[in-house]
């Protein structure tokens, strides 16, 4: 649904240069939420403004629905861009314009008529659960609700991409909840394909299908989530599952395991001590549901050291779990 | 010398301020018209053509847009730099040209317009620059043209400060609207110098500086509401950096 390739944009401002996006590449499949996830200058912002070209990359091709932006006139631009709703992290509401008002800005823009102007903005208001505010203005609102009329009015052009930079990063954490699950309800209902960036975890965690990891940049990691689990030293697994450095006595051996699908409600360390009667303790687990699968990541220690614990790792390893040992 | 005891002395000051307020309200009015229509543009060109602006490329071409924003820029700056009395008598050529003449309220509104366009340009110029860059893209991401921009969403949000650059603009041109009668215009300033001042007539003068005290109160207070009316600002906080910026430049504009 979305395909950017190879892109790169540089800054030149004075005698600085950025290079902000370098070679970067992402497919985004229909009908998924992916997210991109990143530190602060990492790019995340130029990276989804390139998508709808408000940035235009210096090199590189962006596709969104069949339409290839990055070759198209500015006046077919326009016109392809109404396949592309945008959600910001500020909002970015019209203050002289009622609710109602900036949902159809979007609809006067691409000439919907009064009448029918009016009832799609409400439908669309109703469904992002704000019937009641049409007619107030966004100074009268909450953060959570400026956010909903922000979707809304990306919504009412009935896009087929929806695009969100930071949108809940404003946002207090039960309000951000409830914007996250807008996001995954109007994606299951609408069939709307989703691309978010964020620099909090919790928003991958909570609704992404896929996700990418940007550091300076650079994607340095993309895939479906339910994969990146099983990846060896997945960087986005392990900020997904974070252990920590739990300590540990020299000579034991710790490993870190990866569950996902099936193996998660395996009895692991009964099946360790059972058959190899080994003395497992837990240093740390992360489980979390993700697409509806449990996934996670436990700590073990096994005593003894890791070339004398060669066979229950392989054993487990066979097993279709993933295996990492600490500080190898 | 004119006697406050004679009999007609009230109705005939009633009379000629009754002319003087008309002809004053007459040449400011169509000068604020003008202004507008002309100012408005000119303060929109004027940010847009800036680098990074929405006309950065007019017609296409970055030079072409360049070129604009410096030759409006040196415009602005010098008809906000010439003192009015010399602009005025400078102009007096121009004004010839497009009235026939350079005497009467008429011929007043050459000069007042072209003092309060670059003027009011500067006002919309500031008040436009307030407009957060995140409702452009919010606009540009819904596919919105340049114009559906600028009509959508610049003048709209920028509508509030604009009014009370008017509003000052509109005190300015009252303000030389008097300079101009004295000199050849008629108004309210022709009343004050032949009947206060040439005949020595206090109360002509007083009553001439009562109209217009009036005028100016009665247009801000409007301007006021009006614009408290569109600003739907939610933190009073927040609308202090644009007045405060207008006054600024307001005190700045003035001679
Ligand atoms: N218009 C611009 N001019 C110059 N440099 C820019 C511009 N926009 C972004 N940059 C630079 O490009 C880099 C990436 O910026 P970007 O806004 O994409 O980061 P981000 O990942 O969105 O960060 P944040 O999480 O803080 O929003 C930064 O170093 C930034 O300073
Ligand atoms: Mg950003």
């Amino acid at each position: 649904m979305i395909s950017v390739q190879h892109v790169s944009k540089t800054f030149r401002s004075g005698a600085s240069v950025t290079a902000a996006l370098q070679d970067v590449s992402l497919e985004v499949a229909e009908g998924e939420i992916f997210g991109v996830i990143g530190q602060s200058g990492a790019g995340k912002s130029t990276l989804i403004r390139a998508v709808n070209l408000l940035e235009r990359p210096d090199s590189g091709t962006v596709t969104v629905a069949g339409d290839e932006l990055t070759a198209m006139s500015p006046a077919e631009l326009l016109r392809a861009r109404r396949k592309i709703g945008m959600v910001f992290q500020h909002f970015n509401l019209l203050a002289g314009r009622t609710v109602r008002g900036n949902v159809e800005l979007g609809l006067e823009i691409i000439g919907v008529d009064g009448d029918e102007r009016r009832r799609r903005a409400l439908e669309i208001l109703d469904l992002v659960g704000l019937a009641d505010k049409a007619g107030s203005y966004p100074a009268e609102l909450s953060g959570g609700q400026k956010q909903r009329v922000g979707i809304a009015r990306a919504l009412a052009g009935k896009p087929k991409v929806l695009l969100s930079d930071e949108a809940t990063s404003a946002l207090d954490p039960e309000t951000t909840r409830s914007i996250l699950d807008l996001f995954k309800r109007i994606n299951a209902d609408l069939g709307l394909t989703v691309l978010l960036i964020t620099h909090e975890m919790e928003v991958i965690k909570r609704i992404c299908d896929s996700a990418a990891l940007i550091e300076n940049g650079r994607i340095v990691e993309q895939g479906r989530i339910v994969s990146l689990i099983s990846t060896a030293g997945s960087r986005l697994a392990h900020e997904l599952f974070p252990l920590g450095d739990a300590p540990h006595s020299a000579g034991d051996t710790v490993i870190d395991i990866t569950f996902s699908g099936g193996s998660a409600d395996r009895p692991v360390i009964a099946q360790l001590a059972r058959t190899y009667g080994l003395d497992v303790s837990i240093l740390g687990a992360a489980i979390e549901t993700i697409g509806g699968n449990q996934a996670g990541r436990t700590r073990l220690q096994l005593p003894g050291s890791p070339s004398a614990n060669l066979r229950p790792i392989e054993d487990l390893r066979s097993q279709g779990m993933l295996v990492e040992i600490v500080g190898e | 010398m004119i006697d406050p005891s004679a009999p007609d002395f009230w109705s005939g000051l009633f009379q000629v301020l009754l002319v003087g307020t008309g002809q004053t309200l007459y040449m400011v009015g169509v000068a604020l018209l003008i202004t507008i229509i002309v100012g408005l543009p000119l303060g929109i060109v004027l940010v847009g053509t800036e680098p990074g602006g929405l006309f950065e490329k007019l017609f296409g071409s970055r030079r072409l847009g360049q070129v604009v924003n410096k030759v409006l820029e040196f415009v602005v700056n010098l008809g906000r730099s010439v003192p009015f009395i010399i602009l005025m008598v400078a102009l007096i050529p121009f004004t010839r040209l497009v009235v026939g003449t350079f005497i009467g309220p008429t011929a007043a509104i050459v000069p007042l317009a072209v003092v309060a366009i670059p003027f009011f340009a500067r006002m919309v110029e500031i008040a436009i620059k307030e407009v957060d860059t995140g409702l452009i893209e919010a606009a540009e991401s819904l596919g919105a043209t340049r114009w559906q921009i600028v009509s959508k969403v610049l003048v709209p949000e920028a509508l509030s400060p604009m009014i009370l650059g008017l509003s000052t603009t509109v005190t300015s041109i009252i303000n030389f609207s008097a300079m101009v009668g004295t000199v050849a215009g008629g108004g309210l300033g022709d009343v004050a110098v032949r009947y206060g001042y040439q005949r020595y007539s206090t109360i002509h003068m007083v009553a001439v500086i009562i109209v217009i005290f009036v005028i100016v109160m009665v247009l801000q207070g409007l301007a006021t509401m009006l614009a408290k009316r569109f600003a739907h600002k939610s933190r009073p906080e927040r609308a202090e950096p644009t007045s405060a910026a207008l006054r600024a430049s307001a005190t700045a504009g003035s001679v």
